[in-house]
């Protein structure tokens, strides 16, 4: 979800991102944002995305996330996955709905 | 991923005070927003920290993620374990000095082994590279010593147009030459080469370039070497003499009287083979004159790629028969003479040439100092023992708390890997400044002693012997002290029952091993004494060499022309050296013994011995050695004069035809020397009779380890003994000995250089006292010996430590005992005979099992031996004395403190 995130909108920081996601979501998802930031952690620890420090639109310090190559591959793959997963569900969902 | 965490460990400060600036920047955003809202402060604030959720849970899961447990472990335990070790200093220092110690000496060995031994040699392709070694078994030790049979220009003519296996070959030979012109003269180490030479090493000159077969100059009657009007240079000469001026090329030198023209400079570091020079000049021989012998010099060869060692030898045992039927020794001389030497190839590797003589002491020298560690390592398990005892109740603590038995084994390896790893870095320290030691004595007889240096693979030696060994010696008391009943401890500590017989086993294995190494490691030392003792019992053929004052002259033939005036010179210079104050005698050879000068040119070295009453049945004589001395030689040198007479001055200028002989000779020939006097001998049929005049004691001529040669003495100046044999021929370089108690001394030398520039200013003059050649010669055994003593001492000293640390140990865990045993009566003798007995115990299985294994073990280093068995039974008597010895005296001293124990005290103190 943040790499798609941050693969549609650029980098972001935090801030951004939280609000991106609450967007998207259209508030379905009610999680508390400040768990974005072990999850941000995680990501870069795993390099597919990389973080610096920059100015925000109102002129304060804030750090900036992008997506790396490595973490567009990731997406990639995420989504193949997902996508796979998604369909096999189909099938199987499908199958009891036909038969009721 | 793995490492993305790894490197976050190390700057989770910086992330951690990171979050917090983007986590406040983020409440203030929402705050922000909540007030445009319409919201007031206060409940903006509140909005804003609802919407983002437990600060402190956000905080503790970012640093969750910041977190690698093992590393966590790590970094705990050797907090832990510092604290520990500063708690307890003295035990740190103890350990850390013993582990440096061994872990020292060992980098230090093995930086010598890996410089000497195992690094290719600094010659491009290295591998193709071979020495040209012959073996000779018929020559009956003559021209055949340990090193084999070495070439003769013949063979080497035949080798270089015949050979199918080699790329390129070369033979050189090293002398003296005199370079004039510039100050004093000085006397110039120089190596000719053929012109194959420089090829076949293939080491591209520094500036200029390499000689070629142009740079041949004519014959040089009656020499089989012809005129070389160029030479080359060597690095540190260029440097010294020119101040590596680039100009020096084309400029000209006067060698040996003569102009020479400067063609090249061989790079720094460039070594020809085992050999230094200062001057390289072109070796061209003159075919005409080239005859089967002068087994003079020696060969190098180039392999063509992919040709083995195994084809080499082949190819060159074809061209053997090729060289004899195509060559001779001169009219009346039979070629089927060296049919009996019996000449094979033996090649061998160049890198074997150039260290092949210390590679087994280096071996045994690195086993020895591995033996060491061993003890070193034991001794800091026993150590590490006696501190988990007293620390058990800590450890009991921490397994009742929960701590598994592998989180505590490791933070107990943890602790020993710290103080390994302290100990090999101070023992690095202590390996360099040894080298730095040895780099200062400079063994005469270890190859590539410039090579030698502390590189990554030593340093990577070290760390590897440092951790290998700190799990060996961690490892004992970890697993013992952590074992299953570990929580029974903790209920009965504090009491100091006797210690059970289990509890003390693995430290008197302990114990018993580091006294069975030790003993091996004080027999080894023990057979070197002993060798040592027998080669100075060898009678070498001189005496007191520290009285001896020796230098080389060459006289040369452009200084003086003339066999006649040659020998009238060095008459003369003989003379002026008897007379100066405190000079005994002096005198001048063909060379002294263990000169290592090879042979001499200009004159035959060896030849057969026909006598005149006793026809050499088969025909070929056997081959002798040749050598040529002054009136008064013997006297001078110490030889003693076994039968007859020396020469006289009057026979010698006389051209009178007499000899002497050594006494091996003149026994083999006539029976007893005293026989051999007025006998007759001559080499060739077609020269006249030579009387024996007298006869010598034997001379070591090859070393202490080699036996004597038999050998004929002919006068400096000869009509006959010349390879040509026309008309009469002096030797021109000869080694001039006096004996003075003055001898070494820079007033005496300065005495000794007028002396001889009295006669004629443009010699040379280069002294060495025969002490230092003989010393020399002795290195090989006085260098492992001094290694295996340091080994042995260190052995015996340690292991005495863990003898004197296992017993106080019995004593102080005992005392109850002992308050039990005083009360009841038992006397002070017999309680100290009690912990004496317990030491000797231990020893005495160590001594047991040490006898067994050095027998098998010492086999390894009979090579390095000399007038002994490897199972010299002296030095199996007394070295296990010398250990019961040390070990009574190690248990003793803690056994006097039992003794001192109060009854009353030791048996209140619970």
């Amino acid at each position: 979800m943040v790499l798609r995130t941050l693969a549609t909108m650029g980098p972001q920081h935090g801030l951004g991102l939280a609000k991106r996601i609450l967007q998207v979501s259209e508030s379905l998802l009610d999680l508390n944002q400040g768990t974005l930031y072990p999850a941000l952690l995680r990501l870069e620890q795993r390099r597919w995305i990389k973080s610096r420090w920059g100015v925000s639109d109102n002129n304060r310090k804030a750090k900036f996330y992008e997506l790396t190559a490595r973490g567009r591959r990731q997406i990639r793959e995420e989504t193949e996955n997902w996508e796979l997963t998604v369909a096999l569900m189909a099938k199987f969902l499908a199958k009891p709905a036909g038969e009721r | 991923m793995i490492w993305g965490r790894v490197i976050d460990v190390f700057r989770r400060r910086r992330l951690d005070t990171e979050l917090e600036s983007q986590l406040t920047y983020h409440l203030d955003a929402l705050e922000a927003e909540a007030r445009a809202r319409g919201l007031s402060p206060d409940d903006a604030r509140a909005a804003a920290r609802r919407a983002m959720g437990g600060l402190t849970q956000v905080q503790d899961a970012y640093r969750d993620q910041l977190r690698i447990p093992v590393i966590d472990a790590l970094w705990q335990d050797g907090r832990y374990a510092l604290r520990a070790m500063r708690h307890n200093l003295t035990f740190t220092v103890v350990v850390v000095l013993t582990l440096a110690l061994g872990i020292g000496a060992n980098a230090a060995v093995f930086s010598v082994v890996n410089s000497v031994l195992l690094k290719p040699l600094s010659y491009p392709r290295p591998e193709e590279l071979v020495a040209l070694r012959q073996i000779a078994p018929g020559a009956q030790g003559l021209a055949s010593s340990a090193d084999g049979l070495v070439l003769s220009p013949s063979m080497y003519l035949t080798y270089a147009e015949n050979n199918r296996a080699f790329e390129s070959l070369g033979v050189w030979v090293a002398t003296s030459s005199t370079v004039t012109g510039v100050g004093e003269p000085e006397q110039v180490r120089i190596i000719g080469v053929t012109d194959g030479f420089l090829p076949a090493l293939a080491v591209p000159a520094a500036a200029g370039r390499w000689f070629v077969a142009g740079d041949a100059g004519g014959p040089r009657p009656p020499s089989v070497i012809r005129q070389w009007p160029t030479v080359m240079l060597s690095y540190g000469y260029w440097q010294r003499r020119f101040g590596g001026d680039r100009s020096v090329i084309g400029r000209t030198v006067i060698v040996d009287s003569i102009p020479r023209e400067i063609v090249g400079v061989m790079p720094q570091g460039f070594r020809i083979v085992t050999a230094e020079a200062d001057l390289l000049f072109l070796l061209a021989f003159d075919r005409g004159r080239a005859t089967l012998a002068g087994f003079n010099y020696q060969g190098v060869a180039r392999l063509k790629p992919g040709t083995t060692i195994a084809q080499a030898n082949a190819d060159m045992a074809r061209m053997v028969p090729i060289w004899m039927a195509s060559w001779s020794d001169g009219p009346g001389t039979d070629s089927r003479a060296y049919e009996t030497w019996n000449i094979a190839p033996a090649l061998r590797p160049l890198k074997q040439e150039i260290v092949g003589s210390v590679t087994d002491v280096l071996w045994v020298v690195m086993a020895t100092i591995g033996l060491v560690m061993l003890i070193a390592c034991a001794n800091v398990a026993n150590l590490l023992l006696v501190r988990a005892e007293v620390r058990q109740k800590e450890l009991s603590l921490r397994a009742a708390l929960g701590a598994s038995r592998g989180r505590i084994v490791w933070s107990l390896l943890v602790e020993s890997v710290l103080l390994g790893l302290m100990g090999g870095a101070l023992g690095v320290g202590l390996a360099y400044a040894g080298l730095r030691v040895l780099l200062a004595i400079g063994p005469a007889n270890l190859p590539r002693l410039n090579e030698i240096s502390l590189d990554a693979r030593t340093l990577g030696f070290t760390v590897v012997l440092s951790l290998l060994s700190s799990v060996l010696f961690g490892l004992i008391p970890a697993l013992k002290y952590t074992g299953p009943r570990i929580s029974a401890a903790l209920g009965s500590i504090g009491r100091t029952a006797s210690v059970s017989r289990e509890r003390h086993h693995v430290r008197s294995v302990l114990v018993v091993v580091q006294v069975a190494i030790a003993l091996v490691l004080l027999v080894s030392a023990g057979l070197m004494i002993r060798t040592f003792q027998s080669i100075r019992t060898v009678e070498p053929g001189f005496t007191e060499p520290d009285r001896l004052q020796m230098m080389r002259i060459f006289f040369s033939g452009s200084v003086v022309p003339g066999a006649e005036r040659v020998t009238r010179m060095q008459n003369d210079i003989q003379d002026k050296l008897a007379s100066i104050p405190g000079v005994t005698s002096a005198a001048f050879g063909s060379q002294m013994p263990m000169e290592g000068f090879g042979l001499n040119l200009g004159v035959l070295n060896f030849g057969p011995v026909l006598t005149e009453d006793r026809p050499d049945p088969s025909g070929t004589p056997p081959m002798r050695s040749f050598k040529y001395a002054s009136p008064g030689f013997f006297r001078t040198a110490g030889t003693r004069l076994v039968a007859g007479r020396e020469m006289t001055w009057t026979e010698v200028h006389g051209l009178r035809p007499i000899v002497m002989i050594s006494e091996s000779l003149a026994r083999e020939l006539w029976g007893t020397p005293a026989a051999a006097i007025g006998k007759h001998l001559r080499h060739l049929p077609d020269v006249p009779w030579h009387e024996v005049i007298g006869v010598v004691q034997d001379v070591r001529e090859n070393g202490v380890y080699q036996s004597a040669p038999p050998t004929v003495y002919w006068p400096s100046i000869s009509a006959y003994v010349s390879p040509s044999a026309v008309r009469p021929n002096a030797i021109r370089q000869v080694t001039f000995i006096v004996r003075s108690e003055r001898a070494g001394t820079e007033g005496f030398l300065n005495q000794v250089r007028q002396a001889v520039w009295s006669v004629n200013s443009s010699l040379p003059v280069s002294p060495r006292t025969m002490r230092e050649v003989y010393d020399r010669s002795l290195a090989p055994t006085s260098f492992t010996l001094v290694m295996l003593a340091i080994a042995a001492s260190m052995a015996l000293l340690l292991g005495v430590v863990g003898i004197y640390g296992v017993i106080s140990y019995a004593v102080s865990q005992r005392r109850r005992e002992i308050g039990i045993r005083a009360a009841l009566g038992a006397q002070q003798g017999e309680l100290k005979r009690m912990f004496v007995r317990h030491g000797l115990a231990l020893a005495g299985v160590g001594v047991a099992i040490g006898l067994g294994a050095a027998a098998g073990l010492t086999r390894l280093m009979s090579t390095l031996l000399y007038g002994i068995t490897p199972l010299d039974p002296l030095t199996y008597a007394v070295v296990p004395v010398i250990l019961v010895i040390a070990t009574v005296l190690a248990s003793y001293l803690p056994a006097r403190r039992a003794v001192a124990v109060d009854p009353v005290e030791a048996l209140g103190s619970e």
